[in-house]
């Protein structure tokens, strides 16, 4: 078995896991950092981010007002605690982006340009065209290589946490390239492994997004967080899922329905005079409501509205948003300068994820995670859009950070514990590689995800959600009995397919289950049966522990500091 | 939806291991393709629900992680964008050309990731300004000035593209130097100096045959031969001192 030892062990090399990485490394002159990613980093998906990142940066907006708008956006449920030290150290770590080479976009005098977002008060969002996510992750990717002292393991696959005596001390890594499974140790472990969209079957999110660092914590015993509130961004393509970024929006562009109405003005669905910057939640659920009254266009992928940026114009749209013209033409054929683009819903982001506290630890002792795998939480049951890209910089920092202060007070774990852990990991890949069953990795993927769809879509219902849980534990049944056919190590993509689908039914369950007991709506989490939010009841996070019997429900207070909860009214 | 058609693929398959071992094969597989279908959506329902066995990278599905390069019907394609209708048939797909293979349609990508760090691409300074007093002032014009050298995915299509690369493996090719020279133009920074030994040596610039294939593959028009020729001026008049290095 072969082991690596480095002071600090990091999964994933997307925005967050790079800024983590990063800030190790400047914190402690002598530490060193090994990432283990099962992509090349700069393959992350923070690549495929759009529109944005939040900071306070204009005369006109201040620390308060972004706190403010987070928290209403997040109906209540993020942490006001967390909110102001995120707000507070937004600005600072964009800034650091750009003195790494971001090339935001300028206005004339060469300060950097701020734009309007969704459910922001004011112009807040800092961009690089609409290409944001991917100049941020080159530049964060590119930065990182400056130190020698961040180690990548490239194309290795995180199978499990390596635990001692309830501390995390490594993870068990299968290379992709070779078959064999290493052991890398260190006296910190941090989770930067991104979202789990796959979980849906219509999604913006890349076929790698399967929720791997929720699932491996969870199986180790530590909660996730807030599970049941999934995004659904309201503008996607219909068919692919790929997204038509809120700026598009935040340019000035409109949305119709099929009677040529600009809905979100004509129809009270709450977001006032934000209209189509109106938050997501809010949004998704009109143009659902839209597509019942039968308002909404018909196509081969089922029903649609317009989003309508004709009116911008060719100059602005190319200069603004490229990126949206060019998705637009190549995947659907349409070129917004002179047609409306169909858009529909589409899943997006998950809310919740592993508990963490704002330095980024976890419950059990040396495990941290920051970014999407992480909820600590800011975006409570519906995030802001923006305030992502942000978070996993401001949060990656903090838990590298924290990740060095833990790692510079503790000894390293008992070598033969850990390393008996992962040559269990290594029998357990062989066994799997060889597995015979009758059942076919692709299709349980893709009745898990039209279940979650029917139960745990935009709107939701006590009948659908209860389905939804009895299919998949029927389908985590079925999973036992699972037959694979590559046998060879070399780059076999059929045993990270089988591992990302059990990945994925541990969180999908998580979902559907935290939803099912939720019995109120508040923000993404929108019941038929519940149609009201219920303070006196759910002011509270979901946290949610991994049994052999099946998932253990709690709930923790939220914190709150300056901000009484109010009526979400735009 | 109209009927999905069948459509006739051939994918390399290869292997270094058991029976698979030696030059590799053509395999055929029979897709029903729906009308809107790309050659990556073609090669994951081959994976899924014909051939468990076939090995291919891929992530984002929309033309910006830089995953998906490969040889379609000869030429370098993102396969998820290059869609099943606009094509050919029976459309051939192989692992990109000029890089070893590693399975199937993965290539080995190891020295192309020493060569972009080879040519140090992060903003070098003397002096750095502490985060406190805001950002470096740069305006769109600087900015227009790099950013499309910026716009690189690193999907190595122009590596696979470049003549040059056939004989001279260790060229540092046309990503690495358009990385190289995104950074020089860069108004915030000042390592060129430092980025001269590389990009002017021995296995930069003066390799080019200046056949231009790997801007007509580029996916993002990024342009790097007009990266690599303008590198050559600027390399050819600091040699002769007529031009001075920033940051020399
Ligand atoms: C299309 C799209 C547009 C978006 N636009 C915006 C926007 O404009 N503004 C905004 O704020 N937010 C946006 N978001 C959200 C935001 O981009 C993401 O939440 C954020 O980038 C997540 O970053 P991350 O570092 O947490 O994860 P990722 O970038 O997804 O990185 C995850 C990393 O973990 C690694 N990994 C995962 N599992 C394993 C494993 N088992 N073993 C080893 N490695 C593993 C992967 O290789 C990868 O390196 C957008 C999201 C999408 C999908
Ligand atoms: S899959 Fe990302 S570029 Fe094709």
């Amino acid at each position: 078995m072969k082991v690596i030892r480095h002071d600090i062990v990091l999964v994933g090399g997307g925005g967050a896991g790079l800024r983590a990485a990063i800030a190790a490394v400047e914190v402690s002159p002598e530490t060193t950092v090994c990432c283990v990613s099962k992509l090349y980093p700069m393959r992350s998906h923070t690549v495929s981010a759009e529109g944005g990142a939040a900071a306070v940066a204009g005369s006109d907006d201040n620390l308060d007002l972004h706190a403010y708008d987070t928290l209403k956006g997040s109906d209540f449920l993020a942490d006001q605690d967390a909110v102001e030290q995120f707000v507070q150290e937004a600005p600072g770590e964009l800034t650091q982006l750009e003195h790494w080479g971001c090339p935001w976009s300028r206005e004339p005098d060469g300060r950097v340009a701020v734009r309007a977002f969704g459910g922001m008060s004011v112009k807040r969002t800092w961009f690089a065209a609409d290409k944001t996510g991917f100049h941020m992750l080159h530049a964060l990717f590119q930065t990182s290589m400056k130190y020698d002292r961040i180690v990548r393991l490239d194309e290795f696959f995180a199978t499990k946490l390596l635990v001692d005596n309830g501390r995390v001390c490594g993870v068990a890594a299968l290379d992709i390239r070779t078959g064999e499974v290493t052991a890398v140790l260190g006296r910190a472990v941090i989770l930067c492994t991104g979202g789990a969209g796959q979980v849906f079957p219509f999604t913006t999110n890349a076929a790698v997004k399967t929720g791997d660092g929720m699932a491996l914590a969870y199986r180790e015993g530590v909660p996730l967080k807030d599970m049941e509130f999934v995004q659904y961004h309201p503008t996607g393509l219909p068919g692919t899922g790929i997204l038509i970024t809120e700026a598009s929006r935040g340019e000035g562009g409109h949305l119709y329905n099929n009677e040529g109405e600009r809905f979100l003005v004509t129809h009270d669905y709450g977001v006032g005079n934000k209209a189509e910057l109106g938050p997501r939640d809010m949004l998704s659920r009109a143009i659902m409501r839209e597509m019942e009254a039968g308002r909404a266009f018909d196509g081969s992928y089922g029903k649609y509205v317009h989003l309508d940026l004709r009116h911008l114009g060719e100059k602005k749209i190319d200069e603004k948003l490229p990126f949206v013209r060019e998705l637009a033409r190549n995947f659907v054929g349409v070129d917004p300068v002179h047609e409306p683009i169909p858009v529909r819903p589409v899943v997006h982001y998950m809310m919740g994820g592993v508990d963490t506290d704002i330095t980024g630890a976890t419950p059990m002792p040396g495990l941290y995670a920051a970014g999407e795998v992480a909820a600590v939480s800011i975006n409570g049951a519906n995030r802001l859009g923006s305030n992502s890209l942000t978070e996993c910089l401001v949060f990656g920092r903090r838990a590298g950070e924290a990740a060095v202060r833990f790692a510079g007070d503790c000894a390293d774990g008992d070598e033969r514990v850990l390393v008996d852990q992962a040559e269990a990991e290594h029998g357990r890949m062989d066994a799997l590689r060889n597995k015979v069953g009758g059942e076919q990795i692709a299709v349980i993927r893709r009745e898990m995800q039209a279940s979650m769809e029917s139960g745990c879509g935009v709107f939701r219902d006590q009948g659908s959600m209860d389905a939804t849980v009895a299919a998949l534990r029927q389908l985590k049944g079925r999973y036992a009995d699972i037959g694979l056919s590559d046998r060879s190590k070399v780059f076999n993509t059929e045993i990270v397919q089988a591992m990302e689908l059990r990945n994925m039914l541990d969180v999908a369950e998580a979902v559907a289950q935290t939803a099912a007991v939720r019995t109120e709506s508040r923000g993404a989490h929108t019941r038929t049966d519940y149609p009201t939010r219920d303070d006196s009841q759910f002011l509270k996070h979901s946290l949610v522990n991994f049994s052999p019997q099946g998932p253990e429900i709690g709930y923790r207070d939220v914190t709150l500091t300056r901000w009484t909860p109010e009526e979400r009214k735009y | 939806m109209s009927e999905p058609r069948i459509v006739k693929f051939e994918v390399f398959r290869y292997s270094p291991e058991g029976a698979e071992t030696g030059e590799g094969k053509w395999q055929t597989y029979e897709v029903p393709c729906p009308d809107d279908y790309v050659v990556l959506d073609a090669l994951n329902h081959i994976k899924d629900y014909i051939d468990p066995t076939l090995s291919h990278r891929w992530s984002c599905r929309m033309g910006v992680c830089g995953s998906c390069g490969m040889m379609v019907n000869g030429t370098p394609n993102l396969t998820c964008k290059s869609f099943v209708r606009d094509l050919e048939h029976p459309i051939r797909v192989g692992p990109l050309a000029n890089f070893p293979v590693v399975r199937d349609l993965v290539v080995e990508l190891e020295s192309f990731m020493d060569k972009l760090k080879s040519v140090k691409p992060w903003i070098i300074r003397k002096v750095e300004k502490d985060v406190k007093y805001g950002e470096y002032l740069q305006t769109p014009d600087e900015l227009d000035s790099y950013r499309q050298f910026s716009m690189c995915i690193n999907c190595c299509l122009c590596y696979a593209a470049c003549p040059v690369m056939i004989n001279e493996p260790d060229f540092i090719g046309p990503a690495a130097i358009a990385l190289g020279f995104r950074y020089n133009q860069d108004s915030r920074d000042e390592g060129e100096a430092e980025r001269y030994a590389v990009l002017a040596g021995e296995h930069g610039v003066w390799n080019c045959s200046y056949a231009n294939e790997c801007s007509e593959v580029c996916p993002k028009h990024v342009d790097p031969a007009a990266a690599v020729n303008r590198e050559k001026l600027v390399s050819a008049l600091q040699w002769l001192h007529i031009l001075p290095k920033k940051g020399a």
